[in-house]
């Protein structure tokens, strides 16, 4: 195996004790419920034999240990249990819902990017002067407004105002305008912060003054050498704000309605559809681990002198 | 510190003071409702308008920095003590203690987004300010107890430390005594950055309705319950959304200020 198979594989295996650890975790929640989680979804007026009858379907009068096996071979198949509320497959809900937030988690890093590539590039450019104390002041009101204060201060001025952009609705890339902002704000103030730092560190080295000086004009020196090094970092962050946006999507979803986990999640919640939550769980979880692991060996293979811990 | 520092330190100060005498400053009663005057736009006598049952929005804004800053310095103080020690555990003994703690324990605890993991563990335990204040500690300690961990790992190699141990003092006393007070700066920066994470965690839970149960005031909450009145009384997100935006801020400014004071070579830590 050449080093850097090895270096994959090992990072690969690091993985598994932390799949395992979520899994259980997610298993666990449901033995969190004060109580019991069959009685507080049926509520008071249940009688004895259907809370039994219940608990029994969904294997819960079984010891711990065999529910956890049991747990485990589903979730092994792709399985992961009934709802409460309708019997249904929970993987069939959850696959039904999954795509909608995945759009708007891919359109709002496009959304970051797009804002903070050149924000971040001309405060840096222009280190010290008004243009980067604008762009310096864009970012933190970026990371100080969060998305549920955002999203409904958006709706005010670009649908109630204006009348420019539809307030919520699905299926039409113009209802993923204002939701795609909203979630995508915070990262991108993250990312004009990180530009700016990345650009400037770059602008000292030595290759950018024997660019300069044979003659290169400053566009072609920032866009094709320092943007291209300076950017290694700001794609691990990107990665990493990626599961960040998964969570921040839950939020702007339930803003604007959007028919994603997020809203499944929230709604499974208020209805105590307990597998269906953990279901949620568990898939945004996994989704998390797949996106950081994917953007960790990326990097490592992006820049070879990284090593695994 | 420069002078974006001050003014993070000031609208901090000014906060907590807003919190503390909160009960002096509201002008009405919280719980008062007069639903013949809902969703009343701002007026002299009521200066940021009346919500859907009536209630004074001012009243209520000031009471619920009460609920944002004591969550947000509480969920602080927990995470940053528990994540001193098993940091400073995970940092001094190094080894399988260190492998289990920042290679397992570290490593599982980011493999969820935060926030994520706080709405699971409320919404199965049920919510209430105690399970918000429990879910947000057990989701935030790793990022203190990583900062700790590598400040250690630093200060133990240096030669007071080495002399202290020649000494024939003990582990306590080498870590409480002489490592300790020498990682503490780093550590308040990350606190101060801290309370700005932990309120916006309390406002979007509240939001969501798995935080601050009502009648409390809640800015979370309050802006969900305004999201409804838009177009007709848009001040009822506008006010609470200012107040979470100018109260994290306050407290970003205010970490990064002192992070540049005490070091100004050193990098903003990780929030």
């Amino acid at each position: 195996m050449n080093g850097l198979t090895e270096m994959l594989v090992r990072r690969l295996l690091l993985v598994i004790p932390v799949v395992w650890a979520v899994v259980t975790l997610v298993f666990l929640l449901m033995h969190l419920v004060p109580g019991d989680p069959v009685l507080a979804f049926l509520g008071e007026t249940a009688t004895p034999e259907q809370v039994a009858e219940m608990r029994h379907r969904f294997g819960l009068d079984r010891p711990l240990l065999e529910q956890y096996a049991a747990y485990w071979k589903q979730v092994l198949r792709g399985d992961l249990g009934v709802t409460f509320v309708d019997r249904r497959p929970v993987a069939e809900k959850i696959l039904a819902r999954y795509p909608a937030t995945l759009q708007l988690a891919v359109a709002a890093l496009l959304v970051a990017v797009l804002i903070a590539i050149p924000l971040g590039v001309t405060a840096a450019r222009h280190h010290g002067g008004i243009r980067d104390a604008v762009a310096s002041v864009v970012a933190l009101l970026g990371i100080a407004l969060p998305n549920f204060a955002l999203g409904p201060l958006l709706i005010l001025l670009f649908s109630v105002k204006f009348g420019l952009l539809p307030p919520s609705g699905f299926g039409d890339p113009v209802h993923l305008v204002l939701p795609a902002l909203t979630l995508g704000a915070a990262l991108a103030a993250i990312l004009t912060r990180l530009v700016r730092t990345s650009v400037l560190e770059e602008l000292h080295q030595d290759y950018v003054k024997t660019a300069r000086a044979k003659g290169l004009d400053e566009r072609t020196v920032i866009y094709r050498h320092v943007l291209r090094n300076g950017l290694i970092p700001v794609i691990t962050i990107v990665g990493l704000q990626f599961g960040v946006l998964l969570g921040g999507a839950i939020i702007t979803e339930r803003i604007f309605n959007w028919p994603g986990i997020g809203t499944l999640t929230i709604e499974a919640i208020a209805a105590r559809d307990y597998p269906l939550v953990q279901g949620c769980l568990l898939v945004i979880a996994l989704t998390y681990i797949l996106v950081n692991t994917a953007t960790d060996l990326l990097y490592r293979v992006l820049d070879p002198r990284i090593k695994v811990e | 510190m420069g002078w974006t520092g001050k003014i993070g330190w000031l609208l901090v100060i000014g906060l907590l003071l807003v919190a503390l005498w909160a009960p002096h400053l509201a002008p009405h009663d919280i719980q008062q409702q007069d639903l013949a005057a809902r969703l009343q736009p701002p007026s002299r006598t009521h200066p940021m308008g009346r919500d859907e049952f009536g209630r004074d929005v001012l009243s209520r804004l000031l009471y619920g920095a009460r609920v944002s800053l004591r969550v947000g310095l509480l969920v602080v103080a927990i995470c940053a003590s528990v994540g001193t020690i098993i940091g400073a555990l995970a940092g001094y003994y190094g080894g399988w203690t260190d492998r289990l703690i920042s290679g397992f324990l570290f490593n599982t605890f980011l493999a969820f987004p935060g926030i994520l993991l706080a709405l699971a563990m409320i919404a199965f335990l049920g919510p209430s300010v105690n399970h918000l204040i429990l879910a947000l500690s057990i989701i935030g300690w790793v990022s203190y107890a990583r900062l700790i961990r590598g400040q250690v790992l630093k200060v133990k190699e240096l030669e007071f430390v080495q002399a202290a141990r020649a000494m024939g003092a003990s582990d306590a006393r080498i870590v409480f005594r002489h490592i300790l007070p020498n990682v503490v700066q780093p550590l308040i920066v990350q606190a101060t950055l801290g309370v700005a994470g932990a309120v916006l965690a309390e406002a979007s839970l509240s939001f969501l309705g798995l935080g601050v149960q009502e009648p409390m005031p809640s800015w979370g909450k309050m802006l969900d319950s305004g999201r409804a009145y838009l177009t007709t009384a848009p001040h009822l997100v506008i006010f609470p959304g200012l107040a979470i935006a100018v109260t994290v801020l306050a407290f970003n400014l205010a970490g990064d200020g002192l992070n540049e004071w005490l070091n100004p070579q050193r990098p903003r830590p990780p929030s």
